[in-house]
């Protein structure tokens, strides 16, 4: 499989600080990469910088073969790159489906397509019956997943997932799960995401990097990180294995 | 463009608006001078609240400085007109071309270099002082002398050189506020309109969907400036005076912003029944207190001052979204299946 996202050799610190250190790997396409760590790892930084939220010090970020470190956040979009928020950012005044037909002019010509597109995306994501309702009345649940609606409908090659199953119920996060899971089969979107819930990492990743004081400790098969002795002692803790 | 202006619109506000305009229409046959004179004033701030609207009630950028683009549609026409004899419909573009090249100023400053908020407000602010100092030693425009306008006693209306009795300004005026209220319908519900509306509720995540927010800003303060410019070519010939201190004055542009803030910022239909409510009901209060044969000074500015006070605390999104909900009117009702599926 070809490489999608490559990160080369990147690394952020913030006054002296070192978020990520030298952090390498790749995501190929049509996969589903999972970066995890404990909290302050650098995950939020690496996914930023991946955004286009900041600026890597040193290192490069290539997305479909072409340099993107250094681009607006607004740009990476526009090149196939949909992000959602760890602490989610509705538009809480718009109904559901605006939120998301916001996303859907990224690529759609007018309002009608976008509205067209938007409802196609409320589907896949169990929001349509809401779609009337304003967002700031969804409960957390749902704000989750239409957060990751508003970045579906942007049409990415990528979709970058910050915690998105942070503080959901098990049934929740098997629902999403499930959600991400056939959208990437039946579409082939490749998937990055930066989670604490081993639960939906396990069941959802093809690949798994664990990141530790901003370094890249491990990467490989969620089968085998959760063997790997480092990842055991800084993460998971013994009681996980 | 007849989607956009027609969709969404259910059949009960069409037959309300239908009703208010041909109430409009036919209000000049009616009423005295006196109350003519009113419905004006109402008008002008029912047309200025929307251009101000479109700027901060969908795009989320707070001007305070409004005044600028009314005054500097109304010198620029009204210099025309007194040098050249230049109609102030020949004056009219120029007019909106030199606003929304000073809003354009403002707004790359502002953007480009991060300036939000408060801060931006300031900024406004600041260049409407800018102006009225500058215009108070700006020869051409006699300085703080004022410039007038030749005045006569018209038996007949001149609406290409807008020489004439109120009657004419009332229906120019009410031409301009229904195009701005169908103008700001269509934006509402085109990709500028979903965008701004992104970038008011929260810019950042509007930018990680794509939205390029400094040129979506940037439509909305040239957008308005131009189109605040209109009331100011209105402003200079129906007044026939000018004088940078009043006009450009930041009381004038805190004036401008009340009807929309008490109608319902960011709302349509709010900025029009904002200038109602509060143009009306203070000159009714007026009238009101005269026939009583009080004549308090600042009477206007005190019943102003408790407008806001009611409505910041008591309805803080205005009037009008809780009195569309009450007449079955509401914008946007809160309906699973308001919209047929496509």
């Amino acid at each position: 499989m070809a490489v999608l996202l490559e990160i080369a050799n990147v690394s952020k610190s913030f006054s002296g600080l070192r978020a990520v250190s030298d952090v390498t790997f790749g995501v190929p396409e049509g996969s589903i990469f999972a970066v995890i760590g404990p909290n302050g790892a650098g995950k939020t930084t690496l996914f930023n910088m991946i955004a286009g939220v900041f600026a890597p010090n040193s290192g490069t970020i290539s997305f479909a073969g072409q340099r993107i470190d250094g681009r607006t956040p607004d740009e990476i979009c526009r090149r196939g790159i949909g992000r959602t928020f760890q602490l989610v950012r509705p538009f809480p005044t718009l109904t559901v489906e605006d939120n998301v037909i916001v996303g859907a002019l990224l690529r759609q010509p007018d309002v009608p397509a976008a509205t067209k597109r938007a409802r196609e995306v409320l589907r896949q994501l169990d929001l349509f019956d809401k779609r009337a309702q304003l967002a700031s009345k969804l409960t957390l649940p749902d704000r989750k997943r239409l957060e990751v609606a508003r970045a579906l409908a942007t049409e990415p090659r990528l979709l970058l997932l910050d915690e998105v199953m942070a503080g959901l119920r098990p049934t929740e996060t098997d629902r999403i799960v499930e959600i991400l899971k056939k959208i990437n089969r039946d579409t082939g979107l490749t998937i990055l995401l930066i989670e604490h819930v081993m639960r939906a990492v396990n069941s959802l990743a093809s690949r798994v990097l664990v990141l530790h004081h901003g370094a890249a400790i491990a990467e490989g098969t969620p089968e085998a990180i959760v063997r790997e002795p480092a990842v055991v002692e800084s993460y998971l803790g013994v009681e996980a294995v | 463009m007849r989607s956009l202006l027609l969709d969404g619109v259910s059949r009960r506000v069409w037959i309300a608006l239908g009703v208010t305009l041909a109430v409009l229409l036919i209000a000049p046959l009616i009423v005295n001078d006196y109350l003519l004179t009113i419905l004006i004033l109402i008008l002008y701030f029912a047309y200025t609240a929307q251009a101000w609207n479109i700027m901060m009630g969908f795009a989320g950028q707070l001007s305070l400085g409004h005044a600028l683009y009314v005054g500097l549609g109304a010198y620029t026409t009204a210099a025309l007109y007194v040098h050249f004899g230049l109609s102030p419909w020949l004056g009219l573009p120029v007019a909106v071309i030199v606003s929304a090249l000073t809003g354009a100023c403002i707004g790359f400053l502002a953007f480009r270099f991060r300036v939000a908020g408060v801060y931006f407000a300031i900024l406004t602010i600041a260049f409407a002082e800018f102006a009225r100092i500058g215009f108070d030693h700006f020869g051409w425009v006699n300085g703080s002398s004022g410039l007038f306008l030749p005045v006569a006693n018209y038996t007949q209306s001149d609406l290409w050189n807008l020489r004439g009795k109120p009657v004419m300004f009332y229906y120019v005026l009410l031409f301009f506020t229904v195009a701005a209220l169908a103008l700001c319908h269509a934006l509402l519900r085109s990709r500028a309109g979903y965008f701004w509306q992104a970038i008011r509720e929260d810019e950042e995540a509007a930018r990680s969907l794509g939205i390029d927010t400094f040129r979506y800003k940037m439509y909305a303060v040239v957008l308005s400036a131009g189109m605040t410019s209109v009331a100011g070519v209105f402003f200079a010939f129906y007044y026939n005076n000018l004088f940078p201190e009043q006009v450009f004055s930041i009381s004038r542009s805190v004036e401008l912003i009340l009807a929309p803030v008490i109608g319902g910022v960011g709302t349509l239909i709010g900025p029009i029944v904002g200038a109602f409510l509060l143009t009306g009901l203070a000159e009714v209060i007026w009238e009101f207190l005269n026939a009583f044969g009080f004549d308090p000074p600042g009477a206007k500015q005190v019943f102003y001052g408790i407008c806001l006070l009611f409505v910041v605390v008591l309805l803080p999104d205005g009037v009008w979204p809780p009195l569309s909900r009450a007449l079955g009117l509401a914008e946007r009702p809160d309906a699973p299946d308001d919209k047929p599926e496509a």
